[in-house]
């Protein structure tokens, strides 16, 4: 059986190299890089405040920021505001990608779903979301909806294409072997087209994850009591204290880096190993 | 029973039809007196090249007819298990499709393509992407596989001794339009086939064959390949969807092709 012992030692070879990305070595080495590029990001920081002589509040030192965003943290002055900002994150990010599964499901199986749909769906994600949050606030009030609507609003285009693509790129081959054993249409769906669709799916996902964010933040800006946008208006105004302007700009960075990894790991999780 | 003929004769479409994953413009196919309409389950069919998913190990693939026909998992297992073990790849049930070679993935499926208990197994020259080598040993097991499932096989090839050596009646057919021009009988049994002891009547076999395979060749009349050539032409223009990237919104492109 060559056959049988090639491939074992080819399996045996996948193993080593999938295994070497999570040697401790692989790991440690990955983490001082990731370590090293925040002390350089740090440093030059630093050395910008200190050549340039900028006042606290245009450019705060970075330790100054890292000691506010601790007091922030532990004094509660952010807690409440992240949490209402993840609230509607998760929220408008849930509804949106729903709707834009549905979406783009009808969009890859209906030509004249296209065509009727597509120039709505290109106009409402090219007018900037920035001009219609004013609006959308005016509808759905300064409460939690507004916001959830404008996150969704700015994540359903981004998967909705990503699914689109996705089913529309399945190997017809694939499909008609499926068809030779009677699968049905809704058996092709879950059983083929969606797995085979997953690896972009998940694509769109990312980056609608990140855009929900910003929707999030715009949304606060428009009108709101609570949230990470809207502390950021009041360190700019009646407070005015830039190193917290700083420290909620530092949270929204960590949330969108947070969310993103967190799609990634589902990503690893559902789409697996494939060759 | 083998069908041989060169490209284009319509060798696959033949099989498709058989298989009920092209409906006949004219004519019936029929399997022991009934007519097969749509993807037919006494039907087990082989690709080209293997099509397995490849998100699924190889007993995730043969497992997937019986679960597209709904069996329960117990017998799922089961079967899958004896499928394996039929194929030869009981203790690679775990390997991803990317972990086997190309001669594991055509077995894989074609464990699956027998999963369901088919009468009529199809093979769609299924050992054209193997090595000479490989593809030697799979005639032999397929042989023995005819043996032990008591399965009628259709296979199309391109090779004469592979028809020879397979089948016992081989079916050659022209190229467009694709006519039957001879059906030879293989008048040798298993074992005067392997051992090539009669060498003669080995020959005069493939003599009839290419006899009738004589003048079909592969090359189209000038005509054809105008019409060809402009085919493609048009192709180029459009096959955005083909490969995978949406015609998204766009005012610019071809019209219709649904």
């Amino acid at each position: 059986m060559t056959d049988a012992r090639s491939v074992a030692e080819a399996r045996a070879q996948g193993r080593a190299t999938r295994a070497g990305h999570h040697t401790r070595v692989g790991r440690w080495r990955r983490t001082v890089d990731v370590t090293l590029a925040a002390v350089v990001f740090v440093a030059l920081w630093k050395l910008l405040v200190v050549v340039g002589g900028y006042p606290v509040f245009i450019l705060p030192a970075p330790e100054i920021v890292a000691g506010r965003f601790v007091s922030a943290w532990t004094d509660g002055t952010l807690e409440p505001h992240a949490a209402q900002t993840l609230l509607e994150v998760a929220l408008g990010f849930t509804v949106g990608a729903s709707l834009a599964l549905v979406a783009g499901y009808a969009l890859a199986r209906s030509r004249l779903m296209e065509r009727v749909l597509s120039p709505y769906l290109v106009a409402a994600q090219a007018t900037p979301i920035l001009a219609l949050a004013p609006l959308l606030a005016l509808w759905f009030g300064s409460g939690l909806l507004s916001k959830v609507v404008i996150c969704a609003l700015i994540v359903f285009f981004p998967v909705a294409v990503a699914t689109m693509v996705g089913l529309r790129s399945v190997d017809r081959r694939l499909v008609e072997m499926a068809r030779s054993f009677r699968a049905t249409r809704w058996q092709l769906l879950w059983t083929l087209e969606l797995p085979a669709a997953l690896p972009g799916i998940m694509g769109g996902m990312r980056v609608g994850v990140t855009l929900a964010v910003v929707g999030a933040i715009i949304g606060e800006w428009a009108g709101g009591e609570r949230g990470l946008g809207v502390l950021i208006n009041l360190a700019r105004g009646s407070l005015f204290d830039i190193p917290l302007l700083f420290a909620t700009l530092l949270t929204i960075a960590l949330l969108g880096i947070a969310l993103y990894l967190l799609v990634v790991l589902v990503e690893r999780r559902i789409v697996g190993v494939r060759g | 029973m083998a069908l041989i003929g060169p490209n284009g004769c319509g060798k696959s479409t033949l099989l498709r039809l058989v298989a009920g994953l092209l409906r006949p413009e004219a004519g019936v196919v029929e399997l022991d007196g009934v007519p097969v309409s749509g993807p037919d389950p006494r039907v087990g069919f082989v690709f080209q090249e293997p099509r397995l998913l490849p998100w699924r190990d190889a007993a995730g693939n043969v497992a997937y007819p019986l679960e597209l026909a709904g069996w329960s998992r117990p017998r799922r297992e089961d079967q899958v298990r004896d499928l394996l073990s039929l194929v030869g790849l009981r203790e690679f049930a775990g390997a991803r499709p990317h972990e086997l070679s190309g001669g594991m993935r055509q077995r894989v499926s074609i464990a699956r393509a027998l999963a369901l208990g088919p009468s009529v197994l199809l093979l769609d020259e299924p050992f054209s992407a193997l090595d000479s080598l490989t593809r030697e040993r799979f005639n032999s097991e397929l042989v023995n596989l005819w043996d032990r499932t008591a399965t009628t096989i259709l296979l199309v090839t391109h090779s004469i001794s592979e028809a020879i050596f397979l089948a016992d009646r081989v079916v050659v057919l022209s190229p467009r339009p694709g006519r039957v021009v001879a059906e030879v009988p293989v008048e040798l049994d298993r074992i005067e086939r392997e051992s090539n002891i009669d060498m003669l009547a080995l020959g005069r076999t493939a003599a009839r064959i290419r006899r009738h395979l004589a003048g079909a060749t592969d090359d189209p009349s000038p005509a054809e390949l105008s019409a060809e050539l402009s085919r493609r032409e048009r192709a180029r223009q459009i096959p955005i969807e083909e490969l995978g990237v949406p015609a998204w919104f766009d005012p610019f492109g071809p019209e219709d092709r649904s």
